[in-house]
Formats: structure tokens, C-alpha cells, sequence
């Protein structure tokens, strides 16, 4: 699957309070979430976002809080896909389990705002045509590929539990 | 055979004969945790799964806290989904306000969790349980949706970092201070996906409350758990709280719960601790740590005592030996949130409660409530605000211009004598 987008970018230690203020925590709906993904620091970074554009950020982005609405914000204002140098634990395990497309590489900070990149999820490969240039990231271990390819950890869960009844 | 406690404890939650960091694990959990804001994402997959009945009833545990007692409209709604699939799958362990406290202060209380048991909590606090010594972690919505169906959830083992606290802690030290010196050390993601194993002769000393305040913060420098190998006062707390029998180790008492002495830690740090001083977390993250004594110019409008960090009893002690006889800051407001219904009535009994009010305080039924700018308390542009909660986050408790100072009850109750950030030893 390839992802084309522009890329907004982001510092380090991006928090989930960031991403979404708790403050809308009383709704799932990841549409409602997505018109106020990261407006703390960014106000008006729903409006700006195109369906398709890319986060870009540093390290431990999705730190802090275990809230699903994190990823779910960020799917819900159109982004494609999250780059950063580093993910923090539960926000790594929520991106998997809902299907948020990720990388993680040590060039995102070569990345500049309003870059265009061309993001190749199976072969781990970010172009970057704006500055004509491409990274090579670490794929998946097997593991979480088998749940990204699934479609996320429920239908893992429910492949395998049909897989047993066939047995 | 050379495993940390949070690998031996991983390891016999599996069918596996061995295990090692980096390795992807599906393992059986003992307990699974939702709240208001966590569990309806979980409830919705499940009914989308058409599964019809929990793995088990007796193990997922759901406690409205965060936005409860309800706070508008749409909190009540999520609160309803909560009651009505407790009441639905018979869950037991459902806490509606009146015995419902903060989830991680609340599962200990009851004797929810113990030494040796594998917890999943969809809130990232989960790790709070760690001091019991057992492996608790924080999850998201799905994981628990998953863990309703089939009692397991996939992890990536991860490497352990030791942690040792050698010295003698001066007055007004605490765990809170213990864990804001380490985050100051290693930084928010100084621990990223790893376990943080707390040790040395100054965590054997530490009660089981402060103990909680460590294992609590360990997910602000990024670790997965926060573990502490299980003693005499732990054993002491367990039994105490006279827990069910939940767990599917039964050896969950032995000494054996304990890392091998060739066991292996991606790093060891050793601090010498005599000479810390109660600290303060200054905005915008945990690890941004400062001496109270250096901040005596940072005025307060607002000092939250309370969380899952700092809400129990003993919290509540502190604040109060300081706060007798005495009256705050003019102009402040001081909120006291106790962190369950326990400690809450203990407080009334003790006398606390009239202390807190007498010294122009409030005294809130429990609640996560401000900490994550929830309810009860919430900050608008320019105001500052001491908490003894976990995050300092840009708009952590309210408008992105209000700031959030962290540190010890003792601290929080000096600074709200005063209005400004204080070291307790000022107000004696």
C-alpha cells in the first residue's frame, strides 16, 4: 500500500493530552475527535490538513495517557499515516490495533514541514520528493504485520478464534 | 534461569518454557480494567464482535471515575454503557459512585490485585500496581475489547531497567519525590517500552502508599511497568485487604517472586538519596524537575491534593499535619479530592475533612476530576495550579495557556498556606 501525502510536522514527546484534550473524551466518534486533533498546540490543524497528509514528529510521540481517542483523532481528521523517530508504548499498541498506518525512523528530523513523501507501508520505504531523497525503515516484525494485514486486533482475534471452531 | 521479575511473572502467563525481551507474546491476564472513557470504545468492538459472553465475569473489573460522578450529558451516557454491560454480562466487580474511588487506588483497596499477577487496564496508570509486585500495564480500547473475549492480550517483552535508591530520606521526601527525581534523570522517554524495576534499601523502607505514588509514574518516563519485587509490607498489605482468590498462580506469596541474581538489566542506575529535596515538576512535562526551595516566586492561584498518585490516606495525613490550625492563601482555592470512599470516610473519622474545610479548603468526593482537566477544577488562560497529580502537560487541566506545577502533598499543602510554591519546612 502506498501512501502520498504532505507532512505537518511535529517536535518530540507529542502527549496523547496534545493529540486530543480530555476535555472530548466524553465522545468515541473519531470524526468529532479529528476537528480538534492537536488544537492545543496547533488550533487550526484540522482545517489545515488535507485528506491523505502525514504526521511527522520526534521522539515518544503519543506519550502520556492510554486513550484509543489518540489514534482515533488522528484518523479522524483524514491523516494517512504517523513518522516519528520513536513511538511511546500504548500509543504504538493503539496505532497497531486499529490499523493507524506508522513508522518509526531515525530520519524524521530530516523531514520538513510541507514536504511531500510517498510512504511504501510493505516495503518500509519513505520517498521524499520534495527533497528528492529516501529512507529505509525497520518493517514490522511478523507478528504485528499478521494484525496490520488483518485489518487491526479484532479481526486477528476473530480469524484465529475461527481458525480453532474449524479445527 | 536469569529472568527479572517482570519476565518471570510474563513467562508463566504463557505456555512458553522460555522467554526473552524483544520476543511477541499472547498471554493470559488475570485481571482487565475499564473506565468511563476507555471501556465504551471496548464495549462497542465486543458487540461488534458477536461474542455473547466475557471470557470471564469474575475478572474484568469497569469503574467510572474519570468523568464521574457524571459530569454533563454525554459523560452520563458513557457511565450508562458501563452499568448496563456490568449488568448485562453480570459483572461484579462494577463500581457505581457511592463505592466507586480512583480505579488504581481503588483495585489495590479491594484486594483486587496481588504479587505474581499479570493486569491489563485500559488507562495508562494501570501500572500503579506494580508496587504490589505484579506485572500492570496500560492498554487501550481494543486490548481490553480482546481481553473481554478470550482473557489474553499480545505483548512485546520488554528489557528491564534497574532502578537503586540507596540512603536515608530527609523530612518531607517521599515517593512522589523519589520517582520525579528519577523521571528528572532519565527524561520522558527514558525508560521508552521497558520495564522499570524499583529497588535497593530505600524502597524496602518505603510503605505501600508511597510505594504506589512510584509504580504510578513509571509510565512518565515511558516504561511499560513499574515493578517492585513483593516483601514483608507488601505481604502485610495484601493480607490486609484480604483479596479473592484470582490469580491463576498459586505461589503468589512464596519469596521465590523475586529477579535472579544474574538476571539481566539493559541498564543500572544507582542514586544516592540523602540529600534529595522535595521537587516540583515544573510545566510542561514530569521530567522538568526543580527543588520546591528554588521556586518561592511561582504564585498559585489553584493546589489540587488527590489522584491516583497521591490520593490515599497517608497522602491526605501529610497534607492535613500541615494544614491544622491554619488557613490558605486568600484568593486560592484548594481542592481535596480523596481517592476512595474508604479513605474518604477515614478522613471524615480522623478528622481530616474538618481540617481541609476549616482551612478553606474543599473536600470533593473521589474522583479523577481535575487531573486530566475533567471536572472540579478545571483552569482557564493564565492560571497556575500545584497538583500531586502525574502530568503537566500543555493543557493538561484546562485551557492550553493555564500551567500545572507537580510535586508531594507535603509541598501542596505548604504552598497553599502561603500561595505560592513552598517547602513545608517554611509554614512549620
Amino acid at each position: 500500500m502506498i501512501i502520498k501525502g504532505k507532512v505537518h510536522k511535529f517536535g518530540d514527546n507529542i502527549n496523547t493530552d496534545d493529540i486530543i484534550p480530555a476535555k472530548y473524551l466524553n465522545s468515541t466518534d473519531a470524526k468529532e475527535l479529528g476537528r480538534h486533533c492537536l488544537e492545543n498546540i496547533n488550533p487550526e490543524f484540522s482545517k489545515k490538513v488535507s485528506a491523505g497528509d502525514i504526521i511527522v514528529a520526534g521522539k515518544n510521540f503519543g506519550c502520556g495517557s492510554s486513550r484509543e481517542h489518540a489514534p482515533l483523532a488522528i484518523k479522524g481528521c483524514a491523516i494517512s499515516a504517523v513518522i516519528a523517530e520513536s513511538f511511546a508504548g500504548i500509543f504504538f499498541r493503539n496505532a497497531i490495533n486499529i490499523g493507524l498506518p506508522f513508522l518509526e525512523s531515525t530520519d524524521a528530523g530530516k523531514i520538513n514541514d510541507g514536504d511531500l513523501l510517498e510512504i511504501g507501508l510493505s516495503s518500509g520505504i519513505i520517498k521524499n520528493l520534495s527533497q528528492n531523497t529516501s529512507y529505509a525503515t525497520q518493517a514490522f516484525p511478523e507478528f504485528l504485520q499478521e494484525i496490520v494485514k488483518v485489518g487491526g486486533l479484532m479481526n486477528y482475534v476473530k480469524k484465529r478464534k475461527e481458525l480453532k471452531c474449524t479445527r | 534461569m536469569r529472568y527479572t521479575i517482570a519476565e518471570k511473572i510474563l513467562l508463566r502467563h504463557t505456555d512458553k518454557k522460555e522467554i526473552k525481551p524483544g520476543d511477541f507474546i499472547e498471554a493470559r491476564v488475570d485481571l482487565a480494567l475499564g473506565n468511563d472513557i476507555t471501556a465504551p470504545l471496548a464495549i462497542a468492538e465486543f458487540k461488534k464482535s458477536g461474542v455473547k459472553k466475557v471470557f470471564n465475569r469474575e475478572r474484568i473489573v469497569l469503574v467510572p471515575d474519570h468523568f464521574a460522578p457524571a459530569k454533563d450529558l454525554s459523560s452520563a451516557n458513557q457511565c450508562k454503557i458501563l452499568s448496563e454491560f456490568a449488568s448485562e454480562q453480570h459483572i461484579e466487580n462494577y463500581f457505581e459512585v457511592g463505592c466507586m474511588g480512583i480505579e488504581h487506588v481503588l483495585l489495590p483497596e479491594k484486594g483486587l490485585v496481588g504479587s505474581g499477577d499479570l493486569v491489563i487496564g485500559a488507562d495508562s496508570h494501570t501500572c500503579t500496581y506494580g508496587a504490589l509486585g505484579c506485572y500492570a500495564t496500560g492498554v487501550g480500547s481494543t486490548d481490553l475489547a480482546r481481553a473481554f473475549i478470550d482473557g489474553k492480550c499480545w505483548f512485546k517483552v520488554p528489557a528491564s531497567i534497574k532502578f537503586i535508591y540507596k540512603g536515608k530520606l530527609k523530612k518531607w521526601v517521599g515517593g512522589k519525590d523519589l520517582i520525579l527525581h528519577t523521571i528528572g534523570n532519565i527524561g520522558v522517554d527514558g525508560a521508552l517500552y521497558k520495564v522499570m524495576e524499583f529497588s535497593g534499601p530505600v524502597i524496602r523502607k518505603l510503605s505501600m502508599d508511597d510505594r504506589f505514588t512510584m509504580s504510578n509514574m513509571a509510565i512518565e518516563a515511558g516504561a511499560r511497568a513499574g515493578i517492585i519485587e513483593p516483601d514483608e509490607i507488601t505481604f502485610d498489605y495484601i493480607k490486609a485487604t484480604r483479596r479473592r482468590k484470582l490469580s491463576t498462580i498459586d505461589h503468589r506469596l512464596s519469596t521465590a517472586l523475586k529477579s535472579d541474581s544474574d538476571a539481566i538489566y539493559e541498564k543500572v542506575y544507582e542514586y544516592d538519596i540523602s540529600e534529595l529535596e522535595p521537587l516540583v515538576a515544573c510545566p510542561y512535562l514530569p521530567s522538568n524537575i526543580k527543588p520546591a526551595s528554588k521556586l518561592g516566586n511561582i504564585k498559585l492561584d489553584q493546589v489540587v491534593i488527590g489522584s491516583c498518585t497521591n490520593g490515599r490516606l497517608s497522602d491526605l495525613r501529610l497534607a492535613a499535619g500541615l494544614l491544622r490550625n491554619k488557613k490558605i492563601k486568600s484568593g486560592l482555592r484548594l481542592i481535596i479530592i480523596p481517592a476512595t470512599q474508604k479513605i474518604y470516610l477515614e478522613a471524615v473519622k480522623e478528622g481530616l475533612a474538618e481540617i481541609f474545610v476549616s482551612s478553606g479548603g474543599v473536600f470533593s468526593t473521589p474522583t479523577c476530576g481535575p487531573c486530566l482537566g475533567g471536572h472540579m477544577g478545571i483552569l482557564t488562560e493564565g492560571e497556575r495550579c500545584l497538583a500531586t497529580t502525574n502530568r503537566n502537560f500543555i493543557g493538561r487541566m484546562g485551557h492550553p495557556k493555564s500551567e500545572v506545577y507537580l510535586s508531594n502533598p507535603a509541598v501542596a499543602a505548604a504552598s497553599a498556606i502561603t500561595g505560592r510554591i513552598t517547602h513545608p519546612d517554611e509554614v512549620i
